[in-house]
């Protein structure tokens, strides 16, 4: 067997181990239910648990086990636990697959859960969770994008920090200024990234990833290529940040630790490494992003989802409930999981992380865009990795990347749609 | 002999011993063999849910440039990896025949790469190879050449993956040629000093045919090995690294396409191509042993 055979013996091997430990969740012996409770990021363990544990305090007869899949393993343990009716009761759902679970009956309705006020929750988040009119997983928390700068970069050429009044040209002229190739220090960071770099942009310069009915994508718009063609231009024309080819030796998180970077996008989610980051915490914070011809960013958030097949209904739509409590989204604030999703929550999390001006996430739900999302998007967002890169490095220009790109996503675009007719028609 | 006799209860004995591996072989490869196979004539709609299609996944297959480009690097670094990989082992495996001092320090630390996790030699591997902070363009750099973005660099970062590649395979295929010299009699090397040969001569007429046997094994799972190339890639070089079309291999593409992409069922369109390029290119190797290879 060669080494690739003696991984997926290893996948499997694990797969089998988690369809025994989610086949065992039944009975305790001190005949309390027990339920799982599926999540993917280490970093937040710590606050799931205390959640369980605040739960269980109120519902003595359930117990709910928190289950950690790092993330790498999680999408391909749940999909063979789907296909053998042994997923977790309860589990984090990712808006990238979630159509797909919904559209399959993996997913329990929870439009009548009792608890979940959707008026609670930003209504795109709620939106990204609905399939068909009828809502398969709870908003669990969001994120948005910064602008993070090292103060200390800033203060030694003297430049004032960016702030509410920053747009493109400005970001481009301060970068500039900061660059400073004797030192290897660059003014931005501009690797190929879509959530932290180019959606934003395209958004913020008026164009689109995706039309409104999900039948095409934005990529013919001549103001998305114009977005694309900026953020190429930091690192091709301007020369203020590493190329693509650095970025595969150092990654754009690296750069900025080590202080070898003054300006970069980063999304809420690094507060739990920047936090814990000595040279970050002491030197950087972060400011709203520079606006183009209008101000947004892309927002996402994860949510939680119940499995239709569960074998303990009620202890699964329980938890669920409670999930979707103000109580449960402020123990997430309160020990800086993440940014609740539930309205007014998110104070906690500020104050967790009171080094930086944090609040600037939260804030940016005001002109924030809701991560553009189809059945066919892991197809379509390795697509535009694959095709872009090569604009990135300069082999190709951003209008021709753009040209094929847009005919590759229309073609599955297409394919989406008729076989979503299909569906209907033989409902 | 116990089984001259052999009764019915015997056999049954016999099979219980055997049936672990049969049962392993039957569940873990043959089973998912002519389940791939079934795969790749259908079109994947998640969750377990197939749909027969019959050709159509080889007809895109012949027409995506992406693949023929992965048929292409696949033998590449094949052929790379076989012909210097093979001859470095038997150099090392000769040369650790002899009774130099240290013997056995130079046996352990050639064997090392075999027993490191794939995924840790990689990562180490990477940063040696890093453009700006290296070790490598460190050392480089001290004889005034200049940096080499060995993953980044189309034309480059096949070699490099190669090198990591022949590294790890190096101290396996030295144990298993070690082991076929050791069982070459000294009396033909005596009988060829008698003859006047001197240790080129000893080397080409005695130790080549006599190794040939194990020299031929050798190449074959190297070979094997080579076309399977997956966890150097997958760890060396990230998605959108503008080295990835040159270097991306045919399983790397079936992981891609199967894993990242979610389409299973041209994924195992990818792997039955594999399949059928492995099985010529073995064709080939048996019927080219008889030419070279010597056995008693």
């Amino acid at each position: 067997m060669g080494k690739f055979g003696r991984i997926i013996l290893a996948l499997s091997l694990a797969a089998l181990m988690i369809l025994f430990a989610a086949g065992c969740g039944s009975e305790t012996g001190d005949g309390r239910t027990r339920i799982t409770y599926a999540i993917w990021d280490k970093n937040q363990q710590p606050a799931m648990e205390e959640i369980a544990r605040r739960f269980e305090e109120t519902h003595p007869d359930i117990e709910v086990e928190v289950q950690l899949i790092p993330w790498n393993q999680y999408w391909t343990k749940l999909e063979a636990s789907a296909m053998s009716d042994t997923m977790p009761d309860v589990f984090w759902m990712h808006s990238q697959s979630f159509l797909r679970y919904a559209s399959n009956g993996m997913l329990f309705d929870l439009t009548d859960l009792p608890g979940f006020d959707t008026s609670a929750y930003p209504e795109d988040l709620v939106q990204f969770y609905t399939y068909e009119g009828r809502r398969y997983a709870i908003p669990k928390d969001y994120d948005t994008i910064g602008l993070w700068y090292n103060k200390r970069l800033f203060d030694e050429k003297g430049i004032s920090y960016p702030d509410e009044t920053w747009d493109w040209q400005k970001l481009v002229m301060v970068a500039q200024e900061l660059t400073d190739p004797a030192r290897g220090i660059y003014g931005f960071l501009a690797p190929l990234d879509q959530q932290s770099l180019y959606y934003d942009f395209v958004y913020q310069n008026g164009g689109e990833i995706l039309n409104s009915n999900k039948s095409a994508c934005g990529y013919r718009d001549p103001t998305t290529q114009e977005a694309i063609k900026f953020a190429v231009d930091l690192s091709q024309k301007y020369q203020v940040s590493p190329t693509i080819q650095q970025f595969a030796d150092m990654s754009r998180e690296q750069y900025f630790q080590s202080g070898k970077a003054a300006m970069a996008f980063f999304g809420s989610w690094m507060l739990g490494d920047f936090s814990k980051n000595e040279y970050v915490a002491q030197n950087c914070d972060v400011a709203m992003l520079p606006k183009g011809k209008r101000r947004a960013t892309i927002y996402g958030g994860l949510g939680n989802a119940v499995s239709a097949k569960t074998k303990h209904k009620e202890a699964a739509l329980a938890f669920a409930a409670f999930l979707a409590s103000r109580e449960a989204n402020e123990i997430q604030a309160d020990m800086n999981a993440c940014i609740p999703a539930y309205r007014g929550t998110e104070q906690g999390w500020i104050d967790a992380n009171r080094n930086f001006n944090v609040k600037i996430y939260p804030e940016a739900l005001d002109y924030a865009v809701i991560f553009p999302n189809s059945e066919t998007r892991e197809k379509w967002m390795l697509t535009e990795t694959d095709v872009l890169k090569k604009a990135w490095a300069g082999d190709v220009s951003v209008e021709d990347a753009c040209q094929t790109l847009a005919d590759k996503i229309d073609a599955m675009l297409a394919k989406e749609q008729k076989e979503q007719k299909e569906q209907e028609e033989k409902k | 002999m116990i089984f001259v006799n052999a009764g019915k209860k015997d056999w049954a004995f016999a099979y219980a011993m055997v049936a672990p591996t049969v049962l392993g072989v039957l569940i873990l490869n043959i089973y998912p063999l002519f389940k791939s196979c079934y795969l790749s004539f259908t079109e994947s709609k998640g969750f377990g849910i197939y749909k027969w299609t019959g050709l159509d996944n080889y007809v895109r297959l012949m027409e995506d440039p992406e693949v023929w480009q992965a048929v292409v690097n696949t033998l590449a670094y094949t052929v790379l990896s076989v012909v210097i990989g093979v001859f470095l082992s038997l150099v090392v495996a000769v040369l650790l025949n002899e009774k130099i001092r240290g013997r056995g320090l130079y046996r352990t630390i050639y064997f090392l790469p075999v027993v490191s996790a794939p995924a840790a030699v990689a990562m180490v591997w990477r940063w040696l190879y890093n453009a700006d902070a290296g070790l490598i363009n460190y050392l480089l750099s001290m004889f005034g050449i200049g940096a080499i973005h060995w993953l980044t660099d189309p034309r480059m970062a096949m070699i490099s993956i190669v090198i990591v590649g022949v590294w790890t395979m190096v101290g396996y295929n030295m144990v298993l040629l070690l082991a076929g010299l050791q069982e070459i009699p000294k009396t033909f090397y005596e009988a060829a000093e008698m003859d006047g040969a001197g240790p080129v001569q000893k080397f080409l007429h005695v130790t080549l045919p006599m190794i040939s046997p194990t020299l031929f094994f050798v190449v074959v799972t190297s070979v094997i090995g080579g076309l399977q190339v997956f966890d150097f890639i997958f760890m060396m070089i990230e998605p959108s690294n503008t080295a990835m079309a040159s270097t991306q291999s045919l399983v790397y593409l079936f992981y891609k396409q199967s894993f990242l992409m979610g389409d299973r069922s041209y994924g195992a369109a990818i792997v039955m191509l594999l399949l059928v390029i492995t099985l010529i290119i073995t064709a080939i190797q048996m019927k080219l042993q008889k030419r070279w290879v010597y056995y008693e």
